[in-house]
C-alpha cells in the first residue's frame, strides 16, 4: 500500500502524468494511422472487398513498376534540390539576422514568417500569377527586352515545383539556422582572429563547423516533408512535375486501390528514413574530419 | 552603442615584462586590452608595438595573442587541435605543428592531453590549453583578460604562481587584466592602476601598495587609515606635518608621491603599520592612548577598530597573532604605536 502511495507522488509519477496526455493523444493519431496503413499495404484490394491475407504483391509492384519508380526518384531529386536550394538561401539570411541583426534581430524574424500570414495555396497560386506564360516575370523581363518569347521552362515542370516549394520552406530553414549561430559564443570568432584567421577562414574553420547543426536540421525539415508534399506539384508542376505523393493520392482515391498507396507510401517513408540516417552519419563524419 | 572611454591615456610596457591593468569593473581595463588586440579602433591616437605602428593593422595580423576571460576554448576541436590552431596557416607541416603542440602542452604541463575533448576539460585544464593555444604563436605581447576570474581560490592562488613563472620562462611581454588588487600585487613586474578610462598611477605593486597616489588609490588597494593633518613646508629639506592629535611629524620627500605645498593634506597609513603596545615596556617612535571598540579575529591576525580620543574616525590596526601576544578584548584601552616613515602624505580631498 506504502509502495503505491509512494509511486504516486515520486517524480516518475509525476512526469509520466505530464506526458500521459499527450502521450495518448500522438499514440492514438500518428501511430495507430500508422500501423494501420503498415498493415494496409500487406492485404489487397479485389475490387470492392478488401483481401486481409497477408500478400506482398503490392510492395512487388510499387518496387518493380518502373512509372512508381521513376515517380519516386523524380521525388527524391526535386526534394533533393529544393532542401539544397533552401538551405543554401536561409543561411546567409540567418547568418544576417544573427551577425548583423544588432538590436532589431525580432523584428528581422518577424519579418522572416511573413508569408505564413497567407495560406499555403494562395501563395503556391501566386507563384502561378508570377511565374506563368503571361505572369510577372515574363511580362517584365519582355517588357525590359530580354525575351523575345516568353519563357516556358519555369512554370508546369520541376523547375516550378523546386522555386515554389523553396519559398514555401524558407522560414523552417532560417530558423534552425539561426538558433545555431546565435549558440556560437562570440569569442570564439575572436580567438580565431586573433590566431590569425581572416574572415574567410574563421568563417569556415569556426563559424560553419559550429552552425552545422543547425544546417542538418534545416535539412531534414525540409527534406522529409517535401517528398510527401502533393498540392505544389499538382497545381504548379504539370504533368512533368508530378511527384510520388500524387500517386499515392491517386491509389486511395481514384484508383480505389488504398492497399497499394499503403505499400507506396511505407517504401517512401523507408528511402527518407535510409536517406536521412546516411545524411545524419556523413555529417558526422564529416564534422570529424573538420576538427583536424 | 556602449560608452568606453579612455581618455589621455599614454603608457609603455616594458618588454618582457609583465605588466596588470588593474581597476574596478568598467573602468577601460578590457577596453585598453582590446584596443592593443585590434578588436577595438581608436578614435584618437595610436599604438605601437616593438616600433610598428598597429594602425590599420588588421587584429589577425597583429603580433598579439590573447588569453580571453573565457578561455575561448574551440568546442569542436580536441587539445592539439585548440592549441595548434593558429600554426595551420604557417604550413608547418604535420610533424613541425605536432613537435610545437607538444612542447607547448609540455611547457604548460598538460603531457599526453593531445586527444582530449574541449568538453571534457576542467577549467584550469581550460585555461592551460587557452595560454598554449596563444603562446605557440611566439606572441610579441600576450594579453590576458582576466584569466583566473572564473578560477576558484586555491586553483586561482596556485595558477597565479604558474604564471609568473611561465613569463619568466618565456620572456614574453605580458599584459594582464584583473581587478583583483591581491592578484596584481603578486603577479606584476609593474601595475597600472585605472579609474574612469585613466590610468591613475604605474608603478611596482610595493610602490602602489606604500606611495599611492591618491586617497581612491589607497583605498582601492588595501586598507588605509586617513587623518586630517596640516602640512608644514620650511624649504625643500625641512618638512613636517602636523597630525593634530598625533602631534609634529618630520617627513622626507619621498613620504609625498605627489609634491604638496603647506596647506591642509590627508595623512595615510596602512593598518600593518600600525602597532598596540600591549607590554608596559613595548616601545615606538611615537605613540597614542585608545580604546579597542572591536577586534576581529582572522586566525594569523587580528583586525582592531580602535577609538582615538580626537580623531574622527577610528584606526583600523592590524596585528599579527605571534607567540606570546595575547588578543584584546573590546572596550580595553591600548596604546597605539606608530613611525614617522610609515605615513604617508596625499592631497586632501
Amino acid at each position: 500500500m506504502d509502495r503505491v502511495k509512494n509511486w504516486f507522488s515520486s517524480d516518475s509519477s509525476r512526469g509520466l502524468t505530464l506526458i500521459g496526455l499527450p502521450f495518448g493523444f500522438s499514440l492514438l493519431l500518428l501511430a495507430a494511422p500508422m500501423l494501420l496503413i503498415f498493415f494496409l499495404g500487406f492485404w489487397t484490394q479485389d475490387y470492392l472487398v478488401l483481401d486481409r491475407s497477408f500478400s506482398l504483391d503490392n510492395y512487388i509492384e510499387a518496387w518493380t513498376e518502373p512509372m512508381y519508380r521513376d515517380l519516386m526518384l523524380r521525388s527524391l531529386g526535386i526534394s533533393a534540390a529544393v532542401t539544397l536550394a533552401t538551405v543554401m538561401l536561409a543561411y546567409p539570411m540567418a547568418y544576417f539576422i544573427s551577425f548583423h541583426g544588432g538590436n532589431r534581430k525580432a523584428l528581422w524574424l518577424f519579418l522572416v514568417t511573413i508569408p505564413f500570414w497567407t495560406s499555403y495555396l494562395l501563395r503556391v497560386f501566386l507563384w502561378k500569377v508570377i511565374l506563368g506564360y503571361n505572369g510577372v516575370l515574363n511580362s517584365a523581363l519582355d517588357w525590359l527586352g530580354v525575351i523575345e518569347e516568353p519563357l516556358t521552362f519555369i512554370l508546369y515542370n520541376a523547375n516550378a515545383v523546386i522555386i515554389t516549394l523553396t519559398h514555401a520552406w524558407a522560414p523552417f530553414a532560417i530558423l534552425p539556422i539561426y538558433v545555431a549561430l546565435e549558440k556560437i559564443d562570440r569569442s570564439y570568432l575572436e580567438a580565431a582572429t586573433d590566431l590569425g584567421d581572416g574572415p574567410l577562414k574563421s568563417f569556415l574553420r569556426i563559424t560553419l563547423p559550429l552552425s552545422m547543426t543547425g544546417v542538418v536540421g534545416a535539412a531534414l525539415i525540409i527534406f522529409i516533408p517535401t517528398i510527401g508534399d502533393y498540392v505544389t506539384p499538382k497545381l504548379v508542376g504539370g504533368k512533368d512535375g508530378l511527384m510520388i505523393a500524387n500517386m499515392i493520392q491517386v491509389q486511395f482515391m481514384k484508383a480505389n486501390n488504398a492497399p497499394l498507396g499503403a505499400s507506396l507510401a511505407v517504401s517512401a517513408m523507408g528511402i527518407v528514413s535510409i536517406i536521412s540516417l546516411v545524411f545524419l552519419a556523413l555529417n558526422r563524419r564529416w564534422l570529424r574530419k573538420r576538427g583536424s | 552603442m556602449e560608452k568606453k572611454f579612455l581618455r589621455d591615456l599614454s603608457l609603455d610596457f616594458p618588454r618582457g615584462e609583465l605588466t596588470s591593468l588593474l581597476g574596478p569593473s568598467g573602468c577601460g581595463k578590457t577596453t585598453l586590452l582590446r584596443l592593443i588586440a585590434g578588436f577595438e579602433q581608436p578614435t584618437k591616437g595610436n599604438i605601437t608595438i616593438d616600433g610598428f605602428q598597429m594602425d590599420g593593422v588588421e587584429a589577425n595580423e597583429r603580433p598579439t595573442n590573447m588569453v580571453f576571460q573565457s578561455y575561448a576554448i574551440f568546442p569542436h576541436l580536441n587539445v592539439e587541435e585548440n592549441v595548434g590552431y593558429g600554426l595551420k596557416r604557417l604550413n608547418l607541416g604535420k610533424d613541425e605543428t605536432a613537435r610545437r603542440v607538444d612542447e607547448m602542452l609540455n611547457l604548460v604541463d598538460l603531457d599526453n592531453y593531445n586527444k582530449r575533448p574541449a568538453h571534457a576539460l576542467s577549467g584550469g585544464q581550460r585555461q592551460r590549453v587557452a595560454l598554449a593555444r596563444s603562446l605557440i604563436m611566439k606572441p610579441k605581447v600576450l594579453l590576458l583578460d582576466e584569466p583566473l576570474s572564473s578560477l576558484d581560490k586555491n586553483l586561482r592562488e596556485q595558477m597565479q604562481v604558474e604564471l609568473r613563472h611561465l613569463q619568466r620562462s618565456v620572456g614574453i611581454t605580458f599584459i594582464f587584466v584583473t581587478h583583483d588588487q591581491e592578484e596584481a600585487l603578486t603577479m606584476s613586474d609593474r601595475t597600472a592602476v585605472m579609474f574612469e578610462g585613466q590610468i591613475v598611477q604605474i608603478a611596482t605593486p610595493q610602490e602602489i601598495y606604500s606611495r599611492p597616489k591618491s586617497k581612491r588609490v589607497a583605498s582601492f588597494i588595501g586598507v588605509m587609515n586617513f587623518i586630517e593633518g596640516q602640512l608644514l613646508k620650511d624649504g625643500d629639506q625641512n618638512t613636517t606635518v602636523d597630525a593634530g592629535i598625533l602631534g609634529n611629524v618630520k617627513v622626507n620627500p619621498d613620504q609625498m608621491p605627489i609634491p604638496l605645498n603647506s596647506g591642509p593634506v590627508t595623512i595615510g597609513i596602512r593598518p600593518e603599520m600600525l602597532t598596540l603596545l600591549i607590554e608596559d615596556q613595548d616601545r615606538t617612535e611615537f605613540e597614542i592612548g585608545g580604546v579597542i571598540l572591536e577586534g576581529a579575529y582572522f586566525g594569523d591576525m587580528t583586525n582592531y577598530t580602535v577609538q582615538v580620543k580626537g580623531l574622527k574616525s577610528p584606526l583600523t590596526i592590524s596585528m599579527r597573532n605571534t607567540a606570546g601576544r595575547r588578543v584584546l578584548e573590546d572596550g580595553e584601552s591600548a596604546r597605539v604605536g606608530w613611525g614617522a616613515d610609515s605615513l604617508v602624505i596625499l592631497n586632501k580631498s
